[in-house]
Formats: C-alpha cells, sequence, structure tokens
C-alpha cells in the first residue's frame, strides 16, 4: 500500500469531528510547532520537505514563505485558496469535506511559521456545504484552545475566517482572489509583485492551495527529510489526483508521486481501467488547462519509458510529446470521446471565465469558441484548424495572468497530436455530427 | 412578483452582518460585500437594486460599489428566478459521463428555456461551469444550500423534479 499523508485517517468514522480528528493524533502539528520550535523552524522543515505548490504551478512552498516580506508594524496575511474550479479538479473539496480539521491544523501550523495573526479561506461560494463544515471546524478548535488568543498558552494568537466567493473562476488565480477578498471584482493584478511582498490590503501574503497547507501538519511532525523520502525527484510527497471521465472507478486517489501513469489508469487501487473495456483514447492529466495527450504518449515517454505521475516525467518532451501535472485533475477519454468537442466545451468555458481586462484573451477565447462551434457544428473550414493554431499563439504570453496560456494550450495540443480528427469534422460533416 | 418584500434584515440577520464585518481590518469592511450579497439574496430571494442599496449602507461605499461587484461574479441573481434553480454542469469532464442529455432532458421536462420560470414559478435551470465534482457527474446543485445531486440519470433527475414539487 502506498504511503498516505493527507487522507490516510479518511475511513475513520466521525473523522470530521474535533474529538475523533483529536483521538486519531490531530493537532499534534500544532503543539509541537508552538510549544517546541521557531516560525523559522518551520519555515526550515518545509523548504526541507520539498514540498511543491499544490493548486497546479508546483512552486516549492518553503521558498515562498521564505521570501515573505517582514516590515516592521505591518501584518501579514495567510490566504488559504480553496476556489478549486479548475474543470476536473475535485480534491480540495474532498478533502475539506471529509477531513476538515486536516486543513485546519495545517492552517494554523503555516500561520504561525509565518507570523500572522489572521488567516483567511477563501471557499468558491457554491461550496456552501464545505463553507459550513469549515466554520464548524473551527468553531470546534476554538473551543478547544487551539485557536483564538495565547492558544496553549504559547502567546500566539491566530483567528481563522471563511470567506465565500461568488463564482469565478478567475478568483483561483491568486491575485484575482486577493482583488475579490477586498470586495472587489476578481480581476487579476500584474506580477510582479508577488504577493509575498504586496498582497492582501497591500501586506505581505502567503496564499497557498489547501492541499498545499494540510500536508504541512505531517511534514513538522515527521520531519521534512522523511517527506522528502517519498515520491521522486524533484516531485517530493504525495499528491491528490482527482480522476474522472471514462473510468471504472472516478474519485480522489492520494498517490506517492512517481506511481507509473499506466498503474494509476488500469489498477484497481486506482482507476480500474476504462469503462466498459473500451480503449483508452486520450488524457488531460492536469486539469483542463493542460495540453491533451493521445493514449500512447501519456503512457510512455518518447525514449519508450513509461511515463509517471510526476511534475517531470508528465512534462517530459515539453509540450511536443508531454504536459503538465498541473493540479492533478486527470480526464480520461476513451476511443467514443470527441476531442473536437471536448476542445470546443474548454474553449467555452475560459471564453465565458475570462476576466475581460485583456484584448488577447478576452477576444480570442471568443473567436477560438466560435470557430471551434462551427468546425463542431458541421460548418468548418480547413482553413479554420491553422486561424485556431494561430490564434492560439497569439493569446499565449500576451496576457496578464496565466488564464491565457490556459486556454491557448489545450486547443494547441488537441490540434497538434488530433489534428486528423478536426480535417474529419470539416470533411465529413454529418458524420462527425452523429 | 406579488407584494415587494421590504428590504430590510431580521434581527438575526443583523446579528450575522456584524459578526463578518468583524472579521477584517478597521477600514477594510469592504471584503464584507460577498458574504453580505449571499446573505442577502439567502433574505430577499435575488439582488435587486434596492437590495444591492441596502448592502451598501452597511459597508459605507457607494452602490455603484455593489452593483460593479455583483454583476461580475455568476452567483447573483440580478433578476427574480425559479424557487428551485437547477444548475447542471456542462463542463468537458461532465459531458463525457452525459451531462448533455440531462440538460436536453430539463429543457424537455420542465418546459421551459434555460434562464426562463415555469408557470409555477417553481423551476428554473442553467447550465454552469465546473462544480469540483467531476468524479461524480453528472451533476447538479440546488441553492441557496447548494445542495449536491451527483451521477444523475434522467430517471434520477424526475424523481428530483416530483418530490421538490411534493414539498409545496
Ligand atoms: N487548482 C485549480 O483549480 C487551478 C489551478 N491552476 C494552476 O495555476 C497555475 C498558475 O498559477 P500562478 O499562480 O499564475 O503561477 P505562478 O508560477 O505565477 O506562481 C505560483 C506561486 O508561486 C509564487 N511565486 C512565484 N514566483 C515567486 C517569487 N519570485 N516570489 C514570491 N512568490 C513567487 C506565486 O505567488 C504563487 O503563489 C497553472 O499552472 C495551473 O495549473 C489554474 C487554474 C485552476
Ligand atoms: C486562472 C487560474 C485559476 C487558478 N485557480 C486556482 C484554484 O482554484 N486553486 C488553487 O489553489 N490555485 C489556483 N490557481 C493558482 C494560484 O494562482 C496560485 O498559484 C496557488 O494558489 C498558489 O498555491 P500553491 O503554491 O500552494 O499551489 C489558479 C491560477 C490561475 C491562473
Ligand atoms: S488573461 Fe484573461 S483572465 Fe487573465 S487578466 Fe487577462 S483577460 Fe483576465
Ligand atoms: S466538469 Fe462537472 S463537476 Fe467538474
Amino acid at each position: 500500500m502506498a504511503q498516505k499523508i493527507l487522507l490516510n485517517n479518511i475511513n475513520v468514522p466521525g473523522i470530521n469531528t474535533f474529538e475523533v480528528y483529536r483521538k486519531n493524533g490531530g493537532y499534534a502539528a500544532v503543539e509541537k510547532a508552538l510549544k517546541t520550535m521557531s516560525p523559522d523552524d518551520v519555515v526550515e522543515e518545509v523548504k526541507k520537505s520539498g514540498l511543491r505548490g499544490r493548486g497546479g504551478a508546483g512552486f516549492p512552498t518553503g521558498m515562498k514563505w521564505s521570501f515573505l516580506a517582514k516590515p516592521e508594524g505591518v501584518p501579514r496575511y495567510l490566504v488559504c485558496n480553496a476556489d478549486e474550479s479548475e474543470p476536473g479538479t475535485f480534491k480540495d473539496r474532498y478533502l475539506m469535506t471529509h477531513t476538515p480539521h486536516t486543513l485546519i491544523e495545517g492552517m494554523i501550523v503555516s500561520s504561525f511559521a509565518l507570523g500572522a495573526n489572521t488567516s483567511y479561506i477563501y471557499v468558491r461560494g457554491e461550496m456552501m456545504p464545505q463553507i459550513r463544515i469549515l466554520e464548524r471546524a473551527i468553531a470546534e478548535a476554538k473551543n478547544a484552545g487551539f485557536l483564538g488568543k495565547n492558544i496553549l498558552g504559547t502567546g500566539y494568537d491566530l483567528e481563522i475566517y471563511v470567506q465565500p466567493g461568488g463564482g469565478a473562476y478567475i478568483c483561483g488565480e491568486e491575485t484575482a482572489l486577493l482583488e475579490s477578498l477586498e470586495g472587489k471584482r476578481g480581476n487579476p493584478r500584474i506580477k510582479p509583485p508577488f504577493p509575498a511582498i504586496a498582497g492582501l490590503y497591500g501586506c505581505p501574503t502567503v496564499v497557498n492551495n489547501v492541499e498545499s497547507i494540510a500536508a504541512v501538519s505531517w511534514i513538522i511532525l515527521n520531519g521534512g527529510d522523511e517527506y522528502a523520502k517519498i515520491g521522486v525527484g524533484r516531485s517530493t510527497g504525495t499528491k491528490l489526483i482527482s480522476a474522472s471521465g471514462n473510468i471504472n472507478k472516478p474519485g480522489v486517489y492520494e498517490i506517492e508521486l512517481g506511481v507509473p501513469v499506466e498503474e494509476f489508469i488500469y489498477s484497481d487501487e486506482y482507476c480500474g481501467g476504462i469503462t466498459n473495456g473500451k480503449r483508452l483514447k486520450a488524457v488531460v492529466a492536469g486539469g483542463s488547462s493542460v495540453p491533451i495527450l493521445p493514449a500512447n504518449l501519456i503512457l510512455k515517454l518518447a525514449n519508450g519509458q513509461p511515463r509517471l505521475m510526476s511534475y517531470e516525467s508528465l512534462a517530459e518532451g515539453g509540450f511536443v510529446t508531454g504536459t503538465m501535472l498541473g493540479s492533478g485533475g486527470f480526464v480520461v477519454m476513451d476511443e467514443d470521446a470527441c476531442v473536437v468537442r471536448n476542445t470546443w466545451n474548454f474553449s467555452r468555458f475560459y471564453h465565458h471565465e475570462s476576466c475581460g481586462q485583456c484584448s488577447p484573451c478576452r477576444e480570442g477565447t471568443g473567436w477560438m469558441e466560435k470557430v471551434l462551434h462551427r468546425i463542431e457544428y458541421g460548418h468548418g473550414k480547413m482553413s479554420d484548424i491553422d486561424l485556431l493554431v494561430d490564434v492560439s499563439k497569439k493569446i499565449e504570453g500576451n496576457t496578464i495572468c496565466p488564464l491565457g496560456d490556459a486556454a491557448a494550450w489545450p486547443v494547441a495540443s488537441a490540434i497538434r497530436h488530433f489534428r486528423d480528427e478536426f480535417e474529419w469534422h470539416v470533411k465529413e460533416p454529418k458524420l462527425a455530427m452523429e | 412578483m406579488l407584494a415587494v418584500k421590504e428590504i430590510k434584515f431580521s434581527a438575526e440577520a443583523l446579528k450575522k452582518v456584524d459578526e463578518i464585518i468583524a472579521r477584517y481590518p478597521e477600514g477594510r469592511q469592504k471584503s464584507a460585500l460577498l458574504p453580505l450579497l449571499h446573505l442577502a439574496q439567502e433574505e430577499f430571494g435575488w439582488c435587486s437594486t434596492e437590495t444591492m442599496d441596502y448592502v451598501a449602507s452597511f459597508l459605507d461605499i457607494n452602490p455603484i460599489e455593489v452593483y460593479e461587484v455583483a454583476s461580475f461574479y455568476t452567483m447573483f441573481h440580478l433578476k427574480p428566478s425559479g424557487k428551485y434553480v437547477l444548475e447542471v454542469c456542462r463542463t468537458g469532464p461532465c459531458c463525457l459521463v452525459g451531462a448533455e442529455k440531462i440538460i436536453d432532458h430539463l429543457e424537455k421536462k420542465l418546459g421551459v428555456k434555460e434562464g426562463e420560470v415555469t408557470p409555477d414559478g417553481l423551476f428554473s435551470f442553467k447550465g454552469v461551469e465546473c462544480l469540483a465534482a467531476c468524479g461524480y457527474g453528472p451533476v447538479l446543485q440546488i441553492g441557496p444550500e447548494y445542495t449536491f445531486y451527483e451521477n444523475l440519470t434522467v430517471a434520477g433527475v424526475d424523481e428530483l423534479i416530483t418530490q421538490l414539487k411534493n414539498k409545496n
């Protein structure tokens, strides 16, 4: 059995309550950190662990923490990114629903490390049930003396508040999230400055994903070196993978980074193979924003070696033959799935979610959606295919935030690997519509 | 809409308002805007201009600051909707497992187009983007509690609609 860190107690009845969580060793990391370590010690352990941001970008968490500015007399904030909206991603919702105290414990240890006395968990607004669950968990922890003034008599004060979003994918982008938390429209800010220098209310702020923060407690209890032993190379530790699409066992799985992709798709421990014994056609491995790969390329590297579920292995080959681990939203498509339709669908999504600040993104996503729609619905021209590639190139790299890239990559990669399917839609519109 | 409901928070909601505003540092009460809009929508059903002006009055901000925010986010209804808004996920992963069939079926079953309200005022439906439940698709949610219905089938949808009708 693979080592589990985040979900090891997920099947314990009542683990969502403080009492049961505590009985199973919960909040020991808070005791250890607050009573026996300095904030810098905590940062040091997280650095040693090699933990990388689980929101998708994979930026080393310890390094981000050590970049946090510490001007005298200015408050610092920790903001947890629980806006989870990347199509294919549903791990944070799972964790918050079933083991909310894992997140709250991580929040306390992380806030202590950063010197934050107020922290916010920004949860996407549609997750009202999870908001209630977290509010209850916070109240329980506070009752037990793990939150509030003078926690465990150590002199450290911390309040955690849950902030609901309003329904906007872009608010998962950290600077849009901060704008939203300030009560504004979710328009991303230009980076730099990174939030670590000027974040919430202009103060130094760390924004971290739910899963990144949840992993911190284990790292503090067991040591960064122990964490770094799990996984492969610079992909240390475990990762939650949200598996969906045409598989027998969709759901959230905690894997040790480095599991072969083939094992992940076909073994009974994970996805359990393709539904109805069909053939695998393609996988979007890291949420809708990452390039789609056909079966042969997702299973094997160009040199014939098996591809692994790790940051490096999934990226191997660049965008020519590779993709990205991203947020770990693993969407599996069988031989009957239509790549053109899926690409149009994703395009519509990005157009709908563009905040509209930059013209390449605002106009380009709409244009791609329109062209893809006409190809999918039998009115496409051959030249439309190159037109799409052209538009996607003009968006990529020319926008304030990476939503533009996220809209461009799926289109460019679908055409790169499935051009014949697009051509077939143009040549045989009637057949393709069936 | 029959008698216009008076736009005034209940005593309980007012307590909640104070509690929410206290979450933010001095001078940063505008941060309470999204939580207050949610609260207002829960109390008054949707975000009318009067409701938004009322929200502005608690935060010492101009009404326009509320309008521009409420119109940016998809969750705030700027016009009245059915009592139950069935929000079905229409994004890629759910479509791989049949979301489009569910949406087509809802349109037929309710006899209204997306966004329209059934004559009895009970239902409307809407395609929404990925709800972070892709492994349990097709899925739909119903506000204001955002109750979730997973692994939907056509028969399951019919049953849900009957259940909701019987509640009224
Ligand atoms: N989980 C989800 O639902 C979604 C995840 N994503 C992921 O988001 C990723 C893009 O996120 P971004 O935040 O734009 O990436 P980024 O690379 O700009 O930043 C990643 C993190 O590292 C920090 N950082 C980077 N350089 C820094 C520096 N020099 N000093 C201080 N801090 C620094 C940033 O503040 C941020 O917290 C994509 O790769 C995608 O996979 C995208 C959409 C949705
Ligand atoms: C359009 C867009 C949407 C994003 N959505 C999320 C999200 O829902 N959750 C998340 O944790 N990160 C999201 N991110 C990444 C964040 O900007 C940021 O990198 C992350 O929260 C940092 O946390 P981490 O270092 O722990 O991963 C998104 C980025 C972009 C460009
Ligand atoms: S890239 Fe798109 S979403 Fe990002 S800031 Fe520009 S317009 Fe907004
Ligand atoms: S695609 Fe429907 S919940 Fe994610």
